[in-house]
């Protein structure tokens, strides 16, 4: 199992990195928090630490702490366009339940 | 399910708490709103991808609004519900607007928002004289859907930008960071912020336009030195001199003229056209068409070397030139050169010569004009940035400010230090402005100053407070008035009365006093009374100048009368109390001196009053001694009579 970017969600976060200037990759993970028990966390990496699981998609290397990782295993990060907004989007098939934005989930 | 942004690294926000911020530029003719999104700031468009909303608010007689493009197609067919360039109202009463009666609008000036009590009871008041000029409230606008004020219409500018951020970005507004030119005073930032809530936007700052420049080039990560914001707007001319040091952002310096800008490029076109093609007077329609043709010829001639332009008259009259950049670059030379002046000033100001400055940052449309660059360039003998879009960048340094107010951005935080365009003072004794806190200070700031009681049993103070560089409060702008009462009587001197003025983060002024030896502190609130015009500002600024001379004069006459007066009110009262002290020769030497004194008062001869001054404290050492004798078990000797009043 792996994590995996689309290709449009690779081409931004490439782009997003670029201009931020630094960063070796993409952090994603979660945590506990929020209405359905856990949170997604996506964030810029500046470093990678020894126990990280690594993944590259599409040229972007993705950083997952091994905590995590049980819980978004096998995820695929899309980046759309929902009307004025965009952003990126989780497809987890680890989730069970999630509150009503989809902000935070359970398993 | 919601959409995601990738966030620094720790600062994941927890779900549903998103610190949604953004920054907005609200300009005199395009407003922006941007934000930073994963990692970097971007400009949000509308649905039409139309990232400029025209600042033009039309009111309709259904009360409904429309606001930007819609607005400003029917500028010209219903002139007088179609509010453009609202910015120039923004906390100005109607004597502050000179052009009033070239504009299409119906204008309702509101009463005072501030009472210009005197004294009551037997509260001397001694300070309550007329000081500055049009106290008057800001001016409102007679629309077809009621009275509007220029906060009103500005907020409704806001509120579309809100809307369009909140869809983009999927949430509510923490906050926004609005842009505002450096040169706005109180009053003006004031309505901004006013007009920022009414649109429901939480202001977390307000930023100047070239600070917020300079942060979106990123100089805040650049090296430590000194810029310059070259910011030429659709109708204003701006210019700052900024410098960081150690991450700290401070405006040394800015200038500008108000009333240069962009339009007046398309303005010299537009004559260009009536004297090619002999034409005169034309109707509003057709004014309006030529000026948006000749806007049009001036962005061509941004990247062509000429540009034709054609368009048929309401008369049926056929208009078709061709204009070159040359032509185009001659009538439009001394515009360009305008623009320097302020720049030298500037940096006069600043006390710095054009080879400290570092880099030039160039902000505005009007600043894609091939030959505005040159000029710009020639000045300071360096290539100006230009590689960020000029009209989005104050609303991308906004944003980036907004949020890091907003707490999305960890560790690097820098503090935003900007300058008091004109001093800030209160009226004392004789119509004198003292000034509390010095021009180009840094804000934010406080300081405080003591003030004592002129007059015996004073139980009461009026405070003015002034804004300008003048040595006599009618020279200088009123801001505000109010007064400090319970004062316990006392002999005239024997109060403390500190004077605390505090200028916060957004350039907005506090006003507070307290009498220190009794610890009476009344709660006030200062209403800046609406109204100082960035060309007033300038002017305030040269009259000071020029009037250097004159003013020095003014206020040592002034210093000196008032001393004199003091000093005759002091004599009397103890004559009226000791005067059996005195045997008769005595009495009419002292009462000689007095008239004499009087007499000089009259006089505007500084000099000649000084000298009586001295006489009459010489003729009444005896008397203060005899005094002092009959009163006082210790004794003073040797001190004249002012002096013991004052104890």
């Amino acid at each position: 199992m792996a994590i995996t970017l689309t290709e449009n969600a690779a081409k931004h976060v490439r782009n997003f990195i670029a201009k931020r200037g630094k960063g070796v990759g993409l952090r994603i993970g979660v945590r506990t928090s929020g209405c359905s028990g856990m949170a997604y966390k996506l964030e810029f990496a500046d470093e990678a630490a020894s126990d990280d699981h690594q993944f590259t998609s599409h040229g972007v290397t993705v950083l997952v702490d091994p905590k995590s990782l049980p819980y978004i295993d096998g995820m695929e990060l899309d980046y759309t366009r929902e009307g004025l907004n965009e952003g990126f989007k989780f497809s987890n098939p680890n989730v069970k339940n999630q509150c009503g934005c989809g902000e935070s989930f359970g398993v | 399910m919601a959409l995601l942004q990738i966030s620094e690294p720790g600062l994941s926000a927890a779900p549903h708490q998103h610190r949604l911020a953004v920054g907005i530029d609200l300009g005199t003719t395009n407003s922006l709103v941007a934000t930073v999104r994963n990692g970097i700031s971007v400009v949000l468009n509308d649905e039409n991808g139309r990232a400029m909303l025209p600042s033009v608010v039309r009111y309709l007689a259904d009360g409904s609004v429309a606001v930007g493009e819609a607005a400003q197609a029917m500028q010209s067919e219903d002139a007088a519900n179609t509010i453009v360039s609202v910015k120039r109202f923004m906390g100005r009463g109607i004597k502050d607007v000179g052009e009033i009666s070239r504009l299409p609008y119906r204008f309702a000036d509101t009463p005072s928002s501030f009472a210009t009590s005197g004294g009551s009871g037997q509260a001397a008041s001694p300070l309550a004289t007329s000081g500055g000029s049009g106290q008057g409230g800001m001016l409102q606008l007679r629309t077809v859907a009621g009275v509007k004020s220029p906060v009103e219409v500005s907020a409704e500018i806001l509120k579309v930008l809100r809307i369009r951020a909140e869809a983009a970005l999927g949430g509510e507004l923490v906050g926004a960071v609005i842009t505002v030119p450096a040169y706005f005073d109180d009053a003006q930032r004031q309505a901004t912020k006013d007009a920022a809530r009414l649109a429901g936007l939480n202001v977390l700052r307000l930023l100047n336009e070239p600070t917020a420049a300079a942060i979106a080039y990123g100089l805040d990560n650049a090296a430590e030195g000194v810029y310059a914001v070259y910011d030429l707007g659709g109708g204003t001319f701006d210019i700052s001199i900024l410098r960081l040091s150690r991450g700290v952002f401070e405006v040394l310096a800015a200038n500008g003229d108000s009333a240069l800008g962009g339009d007046d490029f398309d303005q010299r076109i537009h004559c260009w056209l009536l004297e090619k093609n002999c034409l005169s007077a034309l109707g509003p329609q057709d004014t309006r068409l030529l000026l948006t043709h000749a806007r049009a010829a001036k962005e061509q001639l941004t990247d062509h070397a000429e540009t034709r332009i054609t368009a048929v008259l309401s008369n049926g009259e056929v208009i078709d030139n061709i204009l070159t950049q040359a032509e185009f670059q001659a009538m439009s030379q001394n515009l360009v050169q305008r623009t320097l002046q302020p720049l030298r000033r500037a940096l006069r100001d600043a006390q710095l010569g054009v080879a400290d400055i570092k880099g030039v940052v160039m902000v505005g449309g009007a600043t894609r004009m091939p030959q505005v660059q040159h000029a710009v360039e020639e000045f300071f003998g360096q290539t100006p940035l230009t590689n960020l879009d000029p009209d989005k960048v104050v609303a991308l340094g906004a944003a980036i400010q907004a949020n890091l107010l907003a707490g999305n951005r960890g560790g690097d935080e820098w503090l935003l230090l900007d300058v008091i365009p004109l001093s800030l003072g209160i009226e004392t004794m004789g119509g004198l402005a003292e000034k509390i806190i010095p021009r180009n200070s840094t804000i934010p700031t406080a300081r405080a100053q003591e003030f004592t009681t002129y007059k015996d049993g004073q139980t009461a103070m009026s405070i003015q407070v002034v804004q300008g560089e003048r040595e006599l409060v009618s020279d200088c702008r009123s801001l505000a008035k109010f007064e400090l009462r319970g004062i316990p009587a006392m002999v005239a001197g024997a109060a403390r009365i500190r004077v605390t003025f505090q200028v916060d983060a957004d350039g907005l002024l506090n006003v507070s006093a307290r009498e220190m030896s009794s610890g009476i502190e009344t709660a006030i609130t200062v209403k800046p009374s609406y109204g100082l015009s960035d060309a007033e500002i300038t002017r305030m600024l040269q009259d000071s100048t020029q009037h250097a001379q004159d003013d020095m004069q003014a206020r040592s006459l002034r210093e000196q009368q008032t001393e004199a007066e003091q000093l005759l009110e002091a004599v009397q009262h103890a004559l009226e109390l000791d005067g059996d002290l005195l045997d008769q020769a005595e009495r009419t030497r002292i009462e000689t001196r007095m008239g004499a004194l009087r007499n000089t008062l009259q006089l505007a001869d500084h000099l000649a009053i000084k000298r009586a001054v001295t006489v009459l404290n010489d003729v009444t050492v005896g008397f203060a001694q005899k005094r002092m004798d009959k009163s006082v078990a210790h004794v003073l000797a040797g001190k004249n009579i002012s002096e013991l009043e004052v104890k």
